[in-house]
């Protein structure tokens, strides 16, 4: 039985963020865009996370923990846009989100 | 690096819950599924020595994050918001693209070789990986408590003007 080295992972971790890219470009949802995004950043952590077992390296975990705390604010200040242009809008549907004036 | 059935079993789940994610009609469902994709990241990170990251994966991402994405999606009733269909042009364009930048990954993956790593696996443990955030990465450390204070301000501020605006209306 082969090994699972560190390509493998690679590979996944650019299938999850294909997956997370189509999810941006095809679903109208904000929220579901979001979450898309979400997935294009775990996609990231985990190749950061076999390269920094595959090299011996605790930096690549590092990166981790500061990816996810960006993440953490992202979604905090990115839900609290989406519910205000919610109730002033009521709509999340991006495609009637296209002017700045609110 | 793991068994080779163990990593095709997670990875399967994984991407069921990519997939789950970005096809799912109800929002909701699309957070549970992301939260499956999130679980089976942290089983990743349990394999590739990596305990301390998988903890705040589940507490941080699968945790906090995913509260705040349901939170949000029971607050603004947007489970099942008509109109959220994709068109089918845009769904072929997207489709080619997203393939067309795989198979660029994927070719420079097999192409451009990584160095030889080391096989031994290191000490990742929360006192390594402190003791690494704290002697060489205090700065980094520093501008991010910034950033998530002024996220957290920027959320208060932002509520608050909304509301003003609404009184004032």
């Amino acid at each position: 039985m082969p090994e699972v080295t560190v390509n493998w992972y690679i590979a996944l971790a650019a299938l999850l963020f294909i997956i997370g890219t189509m999810g941006v470009l095809v679903r109208r949802n904000a929220l579901i865009i979001y979450m898309s995004i979400e997935l294009m950043l775990n996609a990231a952590n985990l190749a950061f996370v076999a390269l920094a077992r595959h090299l011996g390296d605790l930096d690549g975990q590092i990166f981790v923990f500061f990816v996810m705390t960006v993440a953490a604010a992202e979604v905090a200040v990115g839900l609290a846009l989406i519910v205000t242009i919610f109730r002033t809008k009521a709509s999340i549907n991006i495609d009637t989100i296209n002017t700045m004036k609110g | 690096m793991g068994n080779l059935i163990v990593f095709i079993i997670i990875a399967a789940f994984a991407l069921l819950g990519a997939v789950g994610t970005v096809t799912s009609r109800n929002a909701i469902y699309s957070a549970l599924f992301l939260v499956l994709n999130m679980a089976m990241l942290a089983v990743f990170y349990v394999l590739l020595n990596a305990p301390f990251i998988a903890m705040v994966q589940v507490a941080v991402y699968a945790g906090a994050i995913m509260v705040l994405f349901v939170f949000a999606i029971m607050l603004l009733g947007a489970e099942r918001l008509p109109g959220m269909l994709p068109n089918r042009p845009q769904v072929v364009v997207a489709l080619v693209l997203g393939l067309v930048i795989l198979g660029l990954l994927v070719f420079s993956l097999f192409t451009a070789p990584l160095p030889a790593g080391d096989i031994e696996a290191i000490d990742a443990g929360p006192v390594a990986v402190g003791m690494t955030l704290f002697e060489r990465y205090v700065l980094p450390l520093e501008v991010t408590s910034i950033l998530l204070l002024v996220a957290m301000i920027g959320v208060v501020v932002f509520r608050a003007r909304t509301r003003q605006r609404r009184e004032d209306a």
